[in-house]
């Protein structure tokens, strides 16, 4: 791949890094009420104000402005994000924890959605009208209408609430269980939220795979294809669906900001002990450094996605590496 | 043969079926009439779209309960202090849809709070499209140093997650009504200015525009006369779409418990019954209805802005 491609998209996704690290200084500096006020709005409750003082001293917050850059600058890119007003802890271990149960249940729930939203939209286009396609088409518009945390919560009525088949909340039974029963456990628990993403995502995947399938099959290489008398099924295997896959995945690969947002309420309505929890926590006791890491994350993991995205893309179609 | 006009000094008038007989007069009616037209063409194709039709039908029914609704409501129904019931009612002849721990009526709940999930799904919807419009005619118009820049800025917003950045500035800026608008139209701008950009940027090269410059109309004349009058059915559909989205924000929101807790919209009506435990006590009532809601309102909003999308970008329809 051309190495000029790669120089050129790796430093775009380092300006909007470069972005995203001076705008979370400025938004909680520059926005009506002062860093120092916030601190002292979330962690009255549980500090004394002798504390209060000696972390605005350690965040920089009772210098300058520029200054005040220069600390935030040198704790941020070193992975200091100061401690959680809550639970004393440092933000670093809290997000740490909270990483692997966050990636286990959204890479789940994206290969999966991923899966079946674009066999029901290669299904669904082929048979443009058909009674699949018209259901499917359906169903994908109603799902993707419906706020994930309350599908979440409808999930939790029907198969914990009523039929018993699950177990509520959590990622374990913490009965200290140990290989494959461990598994089990955690799968158990991981089954409705990886669910309720699945259903809340699989509805953008299956329009999106339709409308780009769609439009591969009005190009006139397939009509050629179907001229010279190649099999329908050959047709669709090997000259539509590669072509209408490309976008497709990479538009996936974008939205992986959206499935990773809705991870936050749907967490929030299994205790699912992951980012999505923790923000969820934060919000409530106004824990702002632990938001803020969390905000930072958040980006940094889209913009990761995003040049991975970019890469693909320009690995597997020459044309993009061109322009 | 051809026979001559008795009278050449008068004009032929040419008739069409589709224009008034008389013909318009000032360049303002010629406008006027042709926008009739064009209108009048659009509603035909739109009306052949079953998919639209009841979205639209669908649409107007919220509007109007939005409307209308809390009109037929008493006020003690939805009141903390004076709520008629006893809490945590199942659906009965007299609450048809339960009542929630302060004994008031999920029904008149749900209708009082459609007006407030509209107000900001529209409130947010204007200001993602001025912001939006905005920003896509300036940086696709004027071009040069202004297009890198608002094009980064675009490309910047694209790429940081809604979620995160409403979740911070909501917990900063507090839990208003008129925060959570800006806020959720700050956070969802950006993939409007792509699209009106890439259509400014086609509209800006044809040739009245030129013709609109060499006659000496200004970039303010050009802008509000030629390129906007041409970008609108790209935001008209957008638009559509953007409430639906902005009425799902309001709800993932107030889920958070970032809604305003002052006033009720059917996403704070699920966050009070989760927060009361609704959802171990199994009070059904109180969380699957205005959910229902939510999706319906949704969905109409985008089967609107799917069917209208379709006449837009031709390249999708039916071949």
């Amino acid at each position: 791949m051309g190495r000029k491609y790669l120089a050129r998209k790796t430093l775009h996704a380092l300006a909007t890094l470069a972005f995203v690290l001076a705008f979370n200084f400025f938004l909680f500096r520059v926005m009506p009420g002062d860093p120092i006020r916030l601190l002292a709005r979330g962690a009255a409750t549980h500090m004394t104000p002798q504390r209060i003082a000696q972390i605005e001293h350690e965040q920089g917050l009772d210098r300058p402005l520029p200054q005040q850059f220069v600390v935030y600058a040198e704790n941020t890119l070193t992975g200091r994000f100061g401690i959680s007003f809550v639970t004393n802890e440092s933000v670093t271990n809290v997000v740490a924890r909270a990483i692997w149960p966050t990636v286990l249940l959204v890479g789940s729930a994206t290969l999966i959605a991923t899966f079946f939203g674009l066999w029901a939209g290669i299904k669904g286009a082929w048979g443009r009208g058909s009674v699949f396609d018209t259901s499917s088409l359906f169903g994908s518009l109603v799902l993707y209408s419906a706020p994930e945390g309350w599908l979440g919560m409808i999930l939790l009525i029907i198969f914990v609430g009523t039929l018993h088949w699950f177990p509520a909340g959590q990622m374990s039974s913490n009965t200290g269980q140990t290989g494959l029963a461990n598994v089990l456990d955690v799968l158990s628990h991981l089954f409705l939220p990886c669910m309720t993403l699945v259903l809340g995502y699989i509805g953008e995947y299956t329009i999106i795979m339709r409308s780009s399938l769609l439009e591969v099959m009005g190009e006139d290489f397939v009509m050629t294809a179907r001229a010279k008398g190649v099999p329908d099924r050959l047709v669709r295997r090997s000259h539509a669906v590669p072509n209408a896959l490309l976008p497709t995945l990479t538009l996936v690969f974008y939205s992986f900001g959206f499935i990773l947002g809705g991870s936050v309420i749907v967490e929030a309505v299994y205790s699912w002990p992951g980012l999505g929890l923790l923000t969820y926590r934060a919000i409530q006791d106004l824990d702002y450094n632990v938001i803020q890491a969390v905000f930072l994350l958040f980006s940094l993991a889209v913009i990761a996605f995003n040049l991975a995205a970019d890469i693909m893309y320009g690995y597997l179609d020459p044309r993009v590496r061109e322009a | 043969m051809q026979t001559l006009d008795p009278t050449p000094s008068d004009p032929p008038v040419l008739v069409d079926e589709t224009v008034d007989l008389i013909p318009p007069k000032s360049p303002r009616r010629i406008g006027w009439a042709r926008r009739r037209r064009a209108l009048s063409v659009f509603w035909k194709t739109y009306r052949r779209s079953r998919m639209g039709m009841v979205g639209l039908v669908m649409m107007i029914l919220f509007i109007l309960l939005a409307v209308f609704g809390p009109l037929f409501v008493p006020a003690r129904n939805v009141s903390v202090a004076f709520a008629p019931g006893k809490p945590f009612q199942p659906p009965s002849l007299q609450w048809p849809l339960g009542t929630d721990n302060f004994g008031r009526s999920v029904l008149s709940l749900i209708v009082v709070g459609s007006r407030i999930s509209l107000i900001v799904g529209f409130a947010a919807t204007v200001v993602t499209m001025v912001l939006g419009a905005g920003i896509g005619i300036a940086s696709g118009f004027y071009g040069g140093k202004t297009d890198t820049l608002l094009n980064a800025l675009t490309n910047w917003f694209l790429v940081i997650p809604w979620i995160a950045l409403a979740i911070v500035m909501a917990s900063i800026l507090g839990p208003t009504l008129l925060n959570i608008i800006l806020i959720i139209g700050i956070t969802s701008w950006a993939g409007t200015a792509r699209l009106v950009r890439a259509q400014a940027l086609t509209v800006k090269e044809r040739p009245y525009v030129e013709r609109a410059r060499a006659l000496g109309g200004g970039d303010l004349h050009t802008i509000t006369h030629h390129i906007l009058p041409n970008v609108m059915p790209v935001i008209f559909a957008n638009t559509v779409l953007t409430v639906a989205l902005s009425i799902l924000a309001e709800t993932t929101l107030s889920l958070l418990g970032l809604g305003d807790p002052n006033s009720i919209s059917w996403g704070g009506i699920i966050n009070e019954a989760f927060q009361a435990g609704a959802l171990s006590a199994g009070y059904w009532w109180w969380i699957i209805p205005p959910g229902v809601m939510i999706v319906l309102v949704v969905l109409s909003f985008t089967m609107c802005g799917y069917a209208l999308d379709e006449i837009i970008n031709p390249r999708l329809r039916a071949r």
